[in-house]
């Protein structure tokens, strides 16, 4: 459904979007991660046809977010970071032009606009002035538009900020609802986030993908449980299983030929003893070293902290990790 | 079809915002008290030079014309008026959408930017069209009253002077607001260069030279003397098109630049 492939996107000498190729799937529900600054924002302004690439393409339901921007703007919906809002129009007039200029024909107009205030759940304010609704009403309008005229992709820039704790969970319920028949990005800087409402994640840390993977063995990889990438000369057949049966390993996948990633028990250092079974089985060790590490690093820029965990007074300032690059 | 649907729905909405703030209300009201008090002048000017008229010449003379004093008089005087109030009205319209962030939905929806140019430019037109109207009441007295009443074509033609010359004042404040997301930047820098283009008529005396006359020709409230005598002349209809089209383009520009920039 979206084919982004060696994105780049320069704001005059600053690199936002480093060349980054992922895609998502029909009906998948892809999280977008990565601290402040990261260039998520920014990819999905690309995405939307908000922002031209510098480089690379993108493609969206099968067009060309360049070539066929307004292919693409009919099959996607989009909300922002800060939800593009009129402060002095109610919320169903609002609704109401939005509907027609994306084009979503006059009949049954007022069924899905009554439809995607239902499911948004800002139905009673529908006669208020949107200037004078709270942050986390403002936030659930801007979700309304979004998915209004039923598009096939959603793409949502940080759905939950500002968002009370049972907002959080009804919104996260809401977005899990739309995958199967919708195409979501999201993006959030909340790790546990991702793991409640995503199929896959894509990390990513100064415009570039660092990880790609589940939720689950996202978090697997978190839990201290060290990755430790090994280099065999003379490698030999049934060397997997082996290795599997060092103390503290836990799985051990081949990347290529003499080449294995090897994960670790949870808290566990287990290079010296796999240096020590190899050398002991009579081959010859020539590149250990821990993989994942980077991604720890970046972890510790992401807000891990998730206001649905504990009490909503006690919540930690996010740390500030917004360097630079422009969103 | 869509195109149409569009730009209808862009209206709407710049009428609401026109409606929904202080914005239309005062300028409705300020432009109908002038009007009225313009009106008012020349009316009792031309009744009392009429009174005189009749006497010296014991009413032998040329009568003199409603049109020509009451009707352009007016208009006339209208035409500065909009070049004070026509800022008012193209101020927000891109600034206010680029402060708010709310170009990001016009952006991301399957809209062109012309047509949302289209749809911002005929929105304020139409609001000055009101405004228009609402001022021509006073004419109507006109008809009801006078013994000989006036011409409806010279009305008609100074009515599309004054719609177009203040279409061209939009035409140039829509592109000033694209440039900024400050209103009041916006707002101050359109009336800046309105009343510019209002001096530079001045310029055109029989006595001025070839270039002080280029510069007359694009001052915009000199075009208005035929139309306003009842002349249609291709001529001006072209000028004052051919502004609105230029100035929408410089906005169409400007918009699409930025994009480029951000």
């Amino acid at each position: 459904m979206i084919e982004v492939e060696n994105l780049t996107k320069r704001y005059g000498r600053q690199t936002a979007v480093d060349g980054i190729s992922f895609r998502v799937h029909k009906g998948e529900i892809l999280g977008f991660l990565g601290p402040n600054g990261a260039g998520k924002t920014t990819t999905m302004r690309i995405l939307t046809c908000y922002l031209p690439p510098t480089d690379g393409t993108a493609r969206v339901a099968g067009y060309d977010v360049f070539e066929q921007p307004l292919e693409v703007k009919r099959r996607v919906g989009y909300m922002p970071e800060t939800p593009p809002l009129y402060p002095d129009m109610d919320v169903g007039a609002f609704l109401d032009f939005c509907a027609k200029i994306k084009g979503v024909p006059a009949k049954g107009r007022k069924a899905k606009i009554a439809d995607a205030m239902e499911k948004t759940r800002v139905t009673d304010v529908r006669r208020t002035l949107i200037g004078r609704l709270s942050k986390g009403y403002r936030q659930r309008v801007g979700l309304a538009q979004a998915i209004l005229h039923n598009p096939d992709v959603l793409i949502l820039d940080e759905p939950t900020a500002g968002l009370d704790p049972k907002q959080i969970i009804e919104t996260r319920e809401l977005i899990k609802g739309l995958g199967g028949e919708h195409t979501v990005v999201l993006s959030t800087h909340i790790l546990p986030e991702v793991s409640m409402t995503c199929g896959r994640v894509v990390i990513i840390n100064k415009g570039r993908v660092v990880a790609e993977d589940t939720p689950e063995n996202l978090t697997h990889r978190l839990q201290g449980a060290a990755t430790v990438r090994l280099e065999v000369k003379g490698a030999e057949e049934g060397l997997e299983t082996f290795l599997s049966g060092v103390a503290g390993v836990k799985s051990v996948r081949q990347l290529r030929a003499g080449v294995y990633e090897v994960d670790a028990e949870p808290g566990r250092d287990v290079r010296a003893d796999l240096a020590r079974a190899v050398i002991a089985r009579g081959l010859d060790l020539v590149g250990l070293q821990q993989a994942g590490m980077s991604l720890e690093e970046i972890f510790l820029h992401l807000t891990t902290t998730d206001l649905t965990d504990g009490p909503p007074a006690a919540t930690p300032p996010p740390p500030a990790t917004a360097e630079g690059v422009p969103q | 079809m869509t195109t149409l649907r569009n730009v209808g729905a862009l209206v709407e909405k710049e009428w609401r915002h026109y409606f929904g703030s202080p914005i239309a209300y005062v300028a409705l009201f300020i432009w109908t008290v002038l009007f009225g008090g313009f009106y008012v002048l020349v009316m009792n000017r031309f009744v009392a030079y009429s009174l005189r008229a009749g006497m010296s010449e014991m009413g032998g003379g040329p009568k003199l014309s409603l049109n020509d004093w009451v009707i352009s008089g007016v208009l006339h005087n209208m035409a500065v008026v909009a070049l004070f109030i026509t800022p008012m009205l193209t101020m927000r319209l891109f600034a206010e959408e680029k402060r708010q962030g709310t170009m990001e939905l016009l952006e991301t929806a399957p809209l062109t930017s012309w047509q949302i140019i289209a749809g911002k430019f005929f929105g304020a037109v139409a609001l000055y069209l009101l405004m228009i109207v609402s001022g021509l009441v006073n004419f109507a007295l006109l008809w009801h009253y006078a013994t000989t009443p006036p011409e409806w074509k010279p009305l008609a033609t100074g009515v599309l002077a004054l719609l177009l010359v203040g279409s061209c004042f939009i035409s140039l404040g829509l592109f000033v607001s694209t440039l900024t997301r400050n209103q009041i930047v916006a707002g101050t820098l359109t009336f800046g260069l309105l009343l510019g283009i209002w001096i530079l008529g001045w310029m055109d005396d029989p006595s001025a030279g070839p270039v002080a006359k280029a510069f007359a020709y694009l001052g915009l409230l000199t075009h208005l003397e035929d139309l306003m005598k009842g002349v249609i002349d291709l001529k001006d209809l072209v000028f004052y098109l051919s502004f609105i089209v230029f100035g929408l383009f410089l906005a169409h520009q400007s918009v699409e630049s930025q994009r480029w920039r951000a």
